[in-house]
C-alpha cells in the first residue's frame, strides 16, 4: 500500500528526515516512536502533503501512484488521512458543515453523487457515538473552545466519517487522560479493516497497549535505527530511547 | 487569525477633540462654478430651508473638501472627488417630474435584486436622489408612523421638519455634510408616533440611474418619538456601472426608550463615489443597533455618529466591509459618551482583495459626567492579497474616571495551518480560502437581528468570495 524510500526531508535549509525506508500493507498497524526531535511529526506531516516541507531525495508511493506529486487535498481523497497532533481550530466554520464539505468533496473526486445535510447527519450518528461525542458539538465552531481531548476525539471522529485507507495518527495520545486514551484507542480499533492500515507516530508506548501494532519502529535523528514486534514498545517504555540514540548516529 | 503587525494607530489621548480646518483645502476652480450654479439653480423652497441651504453653501466654500492633512481623512483622499466636475442629477440627466414619476428611467424589475424579496416591506425609492412615488409602496403603514418624501414635507410643512433637519448633522467641520445641506431637497421624512411599534421595516432605496457624471445629496430624517420601535434599511445601489457621487446625510432623532435597527447597504457602482453620513442623537434608554454593510463604490466612506445623550442609552455599531480591485472603502464611527451608565459595542470587520484599500477609524469619546461607561470596540481585517491593504485607527478618549472601555484591531491573513487542515480533509484549495474567508465574515453578519435580510447578505458575501464561477 505504502512504500517509502530513503525519503529526505526537511524545512527550508534544515534537513529533518535523513533516508527513511518503510513499507506498510494492508491491514497493518505500525507504530513510530522516537524521542523529540527524532523527525516523527515530519514524517507524519509530510505524507499527509504539508506544503512548508520539501524533499530533497527518495520516493513514496501509496497504492501505485508517485505521492509526493499529489497535493494534500488529492492524496485525502485518495484515502489518506492525518489526525493532528495539534487539531486547528476554525472560528466561525461549524464541524457539520467542514465534514460534510470534506466528505462531499472524497465523493466528488470519487465520482460519486454528494450528500445533503440531512442525509448526512444520519451517517454521522452512528460515527459520533464511537468516540462518545455529543451530536451538539456538530454545530460548535472546528475545535474552538475544544479541550485537549475533544480535540484529539473529533480528530478520530473525523476519520471515522471520512474512512480512509492510510490513517496516519501523529501524537493523538498526548495530552489525553487514561478515559480519553481508552475511547480513542477503541475508536481507532473498531476502524481497523483488512483493507485499511494504520501508522501511529507516538512518544510513549502507552497508546500501544490498547492498539497493538503489528511492527514497531524507532526513530532517531531522522533515520529509523531499529525496527521490530510490539515487544519493542515495551522494551522502550523500560529502557527509554539513550541505548539507541547511538545507533542513529552510526547508520 | 494571525495577528501580523498592523499599520494601526491606537491612542488614549487626553486632550480636546480637534479638527483641522486646513486652509489649503479650496475647491478648485470648475467643479465649485458646477456646484455654485447648480446651487443658484435649486427651485424655490420656503425661507427656512433656503436660510439652511445658504449656510451649507457658506460653510463648504470656507471649508473646501477635506485633505489628507485633516485627521478624519488621514487615511483616504478625496480627489478623485475633488477633482471632477459633477453636476446635480436633478439637473443634468433625472427625468423625475415633480410628481414623482420615473418616466420609464427605472423599472420596478431593475430593482428586483435590490429589495431582498420582502413584497411586505414598506419602501421608498428614489431615483437620483429624487422621490419616485411610482416604484414606491408604503400605504400599509397605519396611523402610528408618517412617511413622506422628504420634498413634500417641505412644501407642505406636515410635520415640521425644521424642528430637527440641520441640527443633528453637524456641518461646521464637515464638508460633506455641509455640501449637502445646501443641496437639501429631497429623502425620505419618516416621523414614529410614541409607543409605535412597526412590525414591517422601511427599506428606503437610493438608486442611481448613472447617466452622465451626476451628484446627489439624498437627505434624510427619522424621528423617533418615546418608546417607539422601528427598523429602517437605507440602500444605495445602482443599476448600471457607471461613473455618479451619491453625497446622502441621515439624521436620526431617538426619544426617550425609543428602539430603532438601522442598516445600511452600500452597494454603489464599483466606478461610483459616495459618502454616506448618518448622525444620531439618543435620549434617555433608548436603543440603536446599527448594521453598515459595504461593498460598493470605487471611493466610499461611511460615517456613523451616535451621541449618548440620556442616561442608559445604548448603541450596537456593527460593520462589514468588502473590497476588491482598485476600490477604497473607508468607514468611520464616533460614539460621544455624554451621560452615564451608557453601554456602547461596535464589531467592524474587513475583507481586503486585489489592490484594494480599507479603512476603519473609530472614535469613542467619553465626556466627563460619563461614568459607567461600558465600551467595547474591535475591528478585525483580513488581507487576502499581498496588494491590499488597510488602515485600522480605533481611538478612544477618556474624560471620566470610572468607566470599562476595551478596544482592539487586528490585521491578518489567511491562516496557513487551517489551510493545510482543510486541505489534508480532501477540501481543496480554493473552496478552503472561501470557506475561511466566509467564516471570518459571518460572525459579524450573524448579529443582524432581520432575518431576511441576514439571509441575503450572507448569500451575497459566501457568492462574492467564490468568484465567478
Amino acid at each position: 500500500m505504502l512504500e517509502i524510500n530513503d525519503l529526505h526531508a526537511g524545512i527550508g535549509d534544515k534537513a529533518i528526515l535523513r533516508g527513511i525506508t518503510l513499507r506498510v500493507n494492508p491491514g497493518e498497524v505500525h507504530a513510530v516512536m522516537g524521542p523529540n526531535g527524532s523527525g516523527k511529526s515530519t514524517l507524519a506531516q509530510v505524507l499527509a502533503g504539508h506544503p512548508a516541507y520539501q524533499v530533497t531525495k527518495g520516493t513514496v508511493t501509496y497504492n501505485g501512484q508517485n505521492l509526493l506529486e499529489l497535493d494534500a487535498e488529492v492524496r485525502a481523497q485518495n484515502g489518506i488521512f492525518l489526525a493532528f497532533q495539534y487539531p486547528v481550530e476554525i472560528p466561525g466554520v461549524s464541524i457539520a458543515y467542514f465534514l460534510r464539505s470534506a466528505y462531499n468533496e472524497i465523493r466528488k473526486a470519487k465520482g460519486m453523487e454528494e450528500v445533503d445535510p440531512l442525509e448526512f447527519l444520519d451517517l454521522v450518528e452512528e460515527k459520533l457515538k464511537l468516540v462518545d461525542m455529543d451530536q451538539a458539538l456538530l454545530s460548535r465552531s472546528v475545535n474552538q473552545g475544544f479541550s485537549g481531548g475533544e480535540k484529539k476525539r473529533n480528530e478520530i471522529f473525523q476519520m471515522a466519517v471520512l474512512s480512509p485507507r492510510l490513517a496516519i495518527l501523529d501524537e493523538t495520545d498526548s495530552g489525553l487522560d487514561i478515559d480519553a486514551l481508552r475511547i480513542v484507542a477503541e475508536g481507532v480499533n473498531k476502524l481497523r479493516t483488512p483493507e485499511n492500515a494504520t501508522i501511529i507516530v507516538t512518544h510513549y508506548q502507552r497508546l500501544l497497549n490498547y492498539i497493538v501494532p503489528d511492527f514497531v519502529h524507532v526513530l532517531s535523528g531522522g533515520r529509523i535505527v531499529k525496527s521490530g514486534g510490539k515487544e519493542l514498545a515495551l522494551e522502550l517504555e523500560e529502557r527509554g530511547y539513550d541505548w539507541l540514540q547511538g545507533a542513529g548516529a552510526a547508520a | 487569525m494571525n495577528e501580523a503587525p498592523a499599520r494601526k494607530a491606537a491612542r488614549t489621548v487626553a486632550s480636546g477633540e480637534k479638527t483641522t480646518t486646513d486652509a489649503a483645502a479650496i475647491v478648485a476652480a470648475a467643479p465649485m462654478a458646477a456646484f455654485r450654479a447648480d446651487f443658484d439653480r435649486q427651485p424655490e423652497a420656503p425661507d427656512w430651508v433656503r436660510a439652511l441651504r445658504e449656510r451649507g453653501m457658506a460653510r463648504f466654500q470656507a471649508l473646501g473638501f477635506p485633505t489628507m492633512k485633516n485627521e478624519d481623512w488621514h487615511f483616504t483622499s478625496v480627489a478623485p472627488i475633488a477633482e471632477r466636475v459633477f453636476r446635480a442629477a436633478s439637473v443634468s440627466a433625472s427625468g423625475v417630474s415633480s410628481e414623482g414619476s420615473t418616466a420609464g428611467m427605472v423599472a420596478n424589475a431593475d430593482l428586483e435584486r435590490f429589495t431582498f424579496a420582502q413584497p411586505k416591506w414598506h419602501r421608498l425609492v428614489f431615483v437620483n436622489g429624487e422621490f419616485a412615488a411610482d416604484l414606491s409602496s408604503f400605504a400599509g403603514l397605519g396611523d402610528s408612523v408618517r412617511v413622506s418624501s422628504l420634498a413634500r414635507a417641505i412644501r407642505s410643512g406636515t410635520g415640521r421638519p425644521e424642528r430637527h433637519l440641520g441640527k443633528i448633522a453637524a456641518f461646521d467641520q464637515h464638508s460633506f455634510t455641509a455640501l449637502n445641506t445646501a443641496f437639501i431637497r429631497d429623502g425620505a421624512f419618516i416621523e414614529i408616533q410614541p409607543e409605535a411599534v412597526l412590525t414591517e421595516p422601511i427599506h428606503l432605496v437610493f438608486v442611481s440611474e448613472g447617466h452622465g457624471e451626476s451628484v446627489s445629496h439624498p437627505r434624510n430624517l427619522v424621528v423617533a418619538a418615546r418608546h417607539s420601535r422601528a427598523t429602517v434599511i437605507e440602500s444605495y445601489v445602482s443599476i448600471r456601472d457607471s461613473i455618479y457621487f451619491t453625497n446622502a446625510v441621515t439624521e436620526i432623532s431617538l426619544g426617550e426608550g425609543a428602539h430603532l435597527d438601522h442598516y445600511k447597504v452600500q452597494r454603489e457602482s464599483e466606478s461610483a463615489f459616495h459618502v454616506g453620513t448618518i448622525q444620531v442623537r439618543q435620549a434617555r434608554n433608548s436603543e440603536l443597533r446599527s448594521f453598515s454593510f459595504a461593498v460598493g463604490g470605487a471611493l466610499a466612506r461611511t460615517n456613523i455618529y451616535t451621541s449618548l445623550d440620556g442616561e442608559a442609552s445604548t448603541c450596537t455599531l456593527n460593520g462589514l466591509y468588502l473590497a476588491d480591485g482598485k476600490q477604497h472603502i473607508d468607514n468611520q464611527t464616533s460614539i460621544e459618551h455624554i451621560a452615564p451608565n451608557c453601554p456602547s459595542h461596535e464589531v467592524y470587520k474587513g475583507v481586503l482583495d486585489g489592490r484594494s484599500h480599507g479603512v476603519f477609524n473609530g472614535k469613542v469619546y467619553v465626556h466627563p459626567e460619563a461614568q459607567k461607561t461600558d465600551g467595547k470596540q474591535s475591528n478585525n481585517n483580513l488581507l487576502l492579497s499581498p496588494s491590499a491593504r488597510v488602515d485600522t485607527k480605533p481611538q478612544l478618549e477618556i474624560f471620566a474616571d470610572d468607566v470599562k472601555c476595551t478596544h482592539g484591531a487586528t490585521v491578518g491573513r489567511l491562516d496557513d495551518m487551517a489551510m493545510f487542515y482543510l486541505n489534508s480533509r480532501g477540501i481543496g484549495a480554493d473552496r478552503a480560502r472561501v470557506l475561511l474567508t466566509y467564516a471570518f465574515a459571518a460572525d459579524v453578519l450573524e448579529t443582524i437581528e432581520l432575518e431576511p435580510l441576514k439571509k441575503q447578505l450572507e448569500e451575497m458575501v459566501l457568492a462574492r468570495f467564490a468568484g465567478p464561477t
